[in-house]
């Protein structure tokens, strides 16, 4: 299978991503320019973290309008396999790829921290790897990371299972104290209804080596890498 | 003609600037403060015929861009000096 990483003005974590990607996994991955509309062939999209476009307006709000989004919502609403991390996250909500929108975080402070989220659904492509109910320990860097959507929104997602993961404390349970940045139902990540789009606010990419201080990120790449097998 | 746009958090979305505005205003001793909210306000120029085609425009602009109507609420005034 073949990777594509877009690099938006002020993106941070496409070379992140590569690394993960190329050096760790030993995968065919290329950087796609955000003026350009070529996807090179990629089998599943990565959207990094970062702050695209300076976070002007609000997060995600132009890179959205770039060229090569265009080509990633047509992609994806063909059934390619999208994902975004932290600032892709927020893109493809304001791109309405995924239901709801991420805001300033409760505490109104930016948040770097390693956080434990658990699988909620694991036959999904971005998740198939994990044992269900798994718990991962993964990065989180953010000052917008709160999860919103109304509350019939909130309904559907969780009905459909398309909450893939959720902040839990180190025993897997979603208490408030858990919950970094005041996410609603403690959300950390969601996928689309046809679970081909997926965005989450921890960095799989930054937990790929022991050295990085853990592996959990390999689980999401690894599934995808499966879906493909 | 000139605009005026106003975006708010949408009743109901958490609005965590608004409540530490809010806190810090009866910290100062305002205790009469209710909630607050806080948003966003965008001044743009725009070549239109008649107030009601800039309406038009603007309203697709908020639409698009300039406002996230899953978490936020606009309102603009079209000033036709």
């Amino acid at each position: 299978m073949k990777w594509g990483v877009v690099s938006f003005p002020g993106s941070l974590d496409d070379r992140d991503t590569l690394y993960a990607l190329r050096d760790v996994l030993e995968q065919d991955a290329e950087l796609l320019w955000h003026k350009e509309r070529d996807l090179k062939n990629a089998d599943c999209v990565v959207l990094p973290g970062g702050f695209s476009y300076g976070d002007y307006l609000r997060c995600g709000a132009m890179a959205r309008f770039s060229p090569i989004m265009e080509s990633v919502v047509s992609f994806a609403r063909r059934g390619g396999l999208v994902l975004g991390i932290c600032n892709g996250f927020q893109i493809l909500c304001e791109a309405r790829l995924l239901p709801g929108a991420l805001t300033r975080n409760r505490s109104l402070s930016f948040i770097c921290e390693r956080v434990t989220v658990r699988v909620e659904n694991t036959h999904t492509p971005f998740t198939r790897a994990a044992a269900p109910h798994e718990l991962l320990r993964l990065p989180i860097k953010h000052g917008e990371g709160l999860y919103v959507a109304s509350e019939d929104e909130l309904r559907r997602i969780e009905d459909r299972g398309q909450v893939l993961v959720r902040y839990v404390d180190s025993s897997g349970r979603a208490t408030e104290a858990a919950n970094p940045n005041g996410s609603m139902h403690s959300i950390a990540g969601v996928a689309n209804e046809s679970f081909n789009v997926f965005g989450l606010m921890p960095h799989p990419e930054h937990a790929v080596e022991p050295m990085l201080g853990g592996e959990g990120g390999l689980k999401i790449f690894r599934s995808i890498i499966q879906s493909f097998a | 003609m000139r605009v005026k746009v106003y975006i708010t958090p949408r009743r109901g979305v958490l609005d965590p600037q608004g409540r530490a505005i809010e806190a810090s205003l009866k910290s100062l001793g305002f205790n009469d403060v209710g909630p607050v909210r806080m948003g966003k306000y965008i001044e743009l120029e725009v070549a239109a015929a008649s107030p009601a085609q800039a309406s038009a425009e603007v309203r697709r602009m908020c639409e698009q861009l300039l406002a996230n109507t899953v978490i936020e609420d606009y309102r603009f005034e079209v000033e036709d000096a």
